[in-house]
């Protein structure tokens, strides 16, 4: 068989299934008589080798062929779950995990996993050494359940009297296919299919929703009503490939019971009292009902970036129409533009929830990272997550991992004690590190705490100093929550000793500047020996913004209402100067200003007499305003790049095109001011 | 069809347009489009080259000044001013001209390295110089020509 084609496939399926042993493991690892977890890692490990084999990956096949012998000896109870243990396994995924994102159109790389294999058979010296620490009840009860023959309700058991009645015949089908057969539901499909040419199934275990879905081992059962004899059926059937026929027997209803008083008067041959064609389906759909399985169709992304720059161009021609109904008068027109505005509102807004995907997808690989480091560090800790369910757009959580990483390991390399030095300061042996996302009106907040030592105000005032990021006065004067923005500059780093995890002097800033370039912020609050919390702010789409947009030297500039406080105005003549610093006097508070025109190198329109409008606008604590000629409007705009040869000019965050057909620039407060 | 295969074996396919007084070319699948003059929004902090943007059916794309990148004097728009919508190495970007005058094929034995034409003072951006009849034909080096260096961004 020709397998290329389902490279895409097995890489994905692959990939989820490492993860989800990935997931499981840990949960093994705190909960080592989970059965149920176990069985989970068993038959993901199963799969993979399944998939593996009929690629013709030999190395993954003997790799997983081999976690499955080790996992075996853990669900026989012969070795006990020890982090140990845990952590050969974590290699062998590891291991495959490199494997697979090495596998290129030739195949497979080869790679040097004998080291592991040896690792594994050792776990089955330990054998033995330790009495089984579970009973294997769970197990057991599956298998029973396996070989229970199938049970048929009473409107089953009264469709096979109707059809023996019309000369038709119950046959119980068990269908079992190749181990390691890729897609699955395929193979049921096409047995469906070779089946419906003779007559009829009315019930299948598992329904017909799970085969879709593949929830399902290797095996199947069909009840199926005919006329063609036996052999017929048997024929057609295994000739699909990789489909075998474990068994067929006839079903003689009477045996089932049931109300079969009139069997005799089958005399109506030409009218069949067949159970219509649903049948099958609404046998399986009332199996389902219960299970609430989610429909979903899987999407490339691309399609759903294009969805959303078209919805983006109808909220621009949407604009555009407002334009004209208004320079028009036109209220009938403005009425159905009112109609079409809450459309494409409603429209933006499907779009981006499509486009919204849970954390969960970033905070997935935390559990892991945070506990090879926590026994790399020889620190104990409790890592919490929360509000995984949050979602964010797309294209925010491709870019938020990092920084999340660079956080986690900030806190636990620096932060958290080790457990001794703990106990000293009275504190629980266990450090909790938590990492939490949820919503805040547009806003995403994602908190990484920790209970640790908290950050050394005074170490960093000397080591600013020291550095020359601070004067030594202004490192005297300066307060704790200035101090503690020095630790965001760039070639700031604390750690007395470069270590694998961190301290190489290149972190916060970028964590910084990431942040930033996603419109966000992020703030730190800490306790001397009581913790460090981080707080990351994202807004919830990057796509579609509110904006002002303002006019200066006769073009038109959009800024984020995201970072606007309020508008004002100001005569030229109130404008005072402080230490060649234009200010201005706002409700008792100085405002330092700042004129747009030339932070822009931009000709104004402004002659300098009549009043000036200043938009307030906020950077982290700081408050500036920003000097523009007119006020033109606040406007939803989409968002749209510069492109590459225009990348990295501070102060201009994108572009969007406007109502009038015309371009205009995002400014970037954050990098302008 | 056929025939165009073979000529562009030892031929090249050349949009020829006007900038200032000499003509320039460009293969032409280096060229999207040429359009008219749109209304330009100018980009401040950006390359001193950069005119600034336009917005094409939705796609905002940089539109370089000629003339400037040239050395040239400046710029009057004219009716027959043109803007050919290019395309390197996936970027899309504009080229402001002063008038597209054909689509020409050339031998490539009549195309010479540029370092024999000597008096040319912009002999950076330019790859080749093609010569027909009578004409001298620019051949212009999208890449250098983009592919900004440090110092002038900055200015």
């Amino acid at each position: 068989m020709d397998v290329s084609q389902y490279m895409d496939l097995f890489l994905a399926e692959a990939k989820e299934h490492l993860d989800s042993l990935n997931e499981n493991l840990l949960a093994l690892e705190k909960e080592p008589g989970d059965m149920r977890v176990l069985n989970e890692i068993f038959r993901s490990a199963h799969t993979l080798k399944g998939m593996a084999a009929t690629m013709g990956f030999e190395g993954i096949t003997e790799l997983t062929h081999e976690i499955e012998s080790a996992l075996m000896l853990l669900k026989e109870g012969k070795v006990s779950v020890t982090p140990e243990v845990v952590d050969v396994l974590f290699r062998c995924l590891d291991t495959l995990d490199m494997m697979i994102e090495n596998i290129t159109e030739q195949g497979e790389q080869s790679y040097n996993y004998q080291p592991l294999l040896e690792d594994l058979r050792k776990l089955d010296n330990m054998r033995g050494e330790q009495p089984p620490a579970y009973p294997q009840q769970g197990e057991q009860q599956g298998e029973a359940r396996q070989d229970q023959p199938m049970e048929f309700n009473e409107y089953e058991i009264s469709v096979m009297h109707a059809a023996a009645k019309s000369r038709y015949s119950s046959y119980y089908i068990k269908i079992g296919l190749a181990p390691g057969t890729v897609m699955k539901s395929v193979r049921a499909f096409m047995v469906f299919r070779a089946l419906e040419d003779y007559g009829q199934i009315i019930k299948c275990q598992p329904p017909a929703q799970d085969l879709e879905e593949e929830k399902f081992d290797d095996s199947f059962e069909i009840v199926f009503l005919t006329q063609e004899p036996a052999a017929k059926i048997y024929q057609s059937l295994e000739k699909i490939a990789e489909v075998s026929v474990l068994s067929l027997q006839p079903i003689d209803a009477d045996r089932l019971g049931g109300d079969d008083s009139n069997r005799i008067e089958a005399a109506h041959p030409e009218k069949t009292e067949m159970p219509e064609k649903p049948a099958s389906q609404g046998a399986a759909q009332h199996d389902s009902a219960g299970g609430a399985a989610i429909r979903t169709v899987r999407v490339d992304i691309g399609r759903l970036d294009n969805l959303m720059n078209l919805v983006g161009e109808l909220v621009i021609n949407k604009t555009r129409l407002e334009q004209i109904g208004l320079n028009h008068r036109i209220t009938d027109l403005l009425e159905a533009i009112e109609q079409m505005g809450r459309l494409t509102t409603d429209l933006q807004n499907l779009v981006m929830k499509v486009r919204m995907v849970p954390i969960k997808q970033v905070f997935n690989r935390f559990p892991r990272m945070v506990r090879d480091l926590a026994r790399e560090l020889n620190k104990d800790v409790r890592f919490v997550m929360e509000g995984q369910e949050t979602e964010l757009d797309r294209t925010v959580i491709d870019e938020i991992g990092d920084p999340l990483i660079h956080l986690i390991r900030n806190a636990l390399d620096h932060g958290i004690e080790q457990p001794e030095e703990r106990i000293k300061a009275g504190k629980e042996k266990t450090a909790l590190l938590r990492l939490a996302a949820r919503h805040d009106g547009n806003n995403v907040i994602i908190v990484v705490e920790d209970d640790g030592r908290g950050i050394d105000i005074e170490k960093i005032r000397r080591k600013a100093i020291e550095k020359g990021l601070l004067t030594g006065k202004e490192g005297e004067y300066t307060d704790e929550s200035e101090i503690l923005k020095v630790i965001f500059q760039p070639g700031f780093s604390t750690a007395e000793a470069v270590t694998d995890v961190s301290g190489r002097g290149v972190g916060m800033d970028v964590v910084r500047s990431k942040i930033e370039s996603l419109n966000g912020n992020i703030a730190i609050e800490t306790k001397r020996n009581a913790g460090t919390k981080v707080i990351i702010s994202l807004p919830l789409t990057l796509a579609i913004i509110e904006a002002l947009l303002v006019g200066v030297g006769g073009e038109q500039y959009a800024i984020p209402l995201s970072s606007i406080d309020e508008t004002t105005f100001i005569l030229p003549e109130q404008i005072k100067t402080v230490k060649n610093q234009e200010v201005m006097v706002l409700r008792g508070t100085v405002l330092p200003l700042l004129r747009l025109d030339r932070l822009l190198d931009i000709p104004s329109d402004n002659k300098g007499n009549g009043e000036l409008f200043v938009v307030v606008v906020r950077k982290g604590e700081r408050r500036v305003g920003l000097v523009v000629d007119l006020l033109v409007g606040q406007q939803e705009i989409v968002i749209k790049s510069l492109g590459q040869l225009l990348t990295g000019i501070r102060g201009i965050a994108g572009a969007t095109i406007l109502g009038n057909g015309q371009v205009s620039l995002i400014l970037d407060v954050n990098s302008l001011v | 069809m056929s025939e165009e295969k073979t000529k562009s074996k030892d031929e090249v396919q050349l949009v020829v347009f006007s900038v200032g007084t000499e003509e320039y070319g460009l293969e032409v699948s280096q060229v999207q489009e040429i359009i008219r003059l749109l209304p330009i929004t100018r980009v401040p902090r950006a390359a001193a080259f950069i005119e600034g943007v336009i917005n094409l059916r939705g796609n905002v794309i940089p539109v370089v000044n000629l003339h400037y990148r040239l050395g040239l004097e400046q710029r009057k728009d004219t009716d027959q001013t043109r803007i050919i919508i290019t395309e390197v190495q996936g970027i899309s970007v504009g080229l402001i001209v002063d008038q597209v005058l054909e689509v020409l094929y050339l031998s490539r034995s009549a195309l010479e390295p540029p370092a024999s034409a000597g008096s040319v003072n912009d002999a950076a951006f330019i790859k080749g110089i093609g010569k027909l009849h009578e004409r001298l034909i620019l051949l212009l080096d999208l890449e250098s020509l983009l592919y900004l260096n440090e110092a002038e961004a900055v200015s």
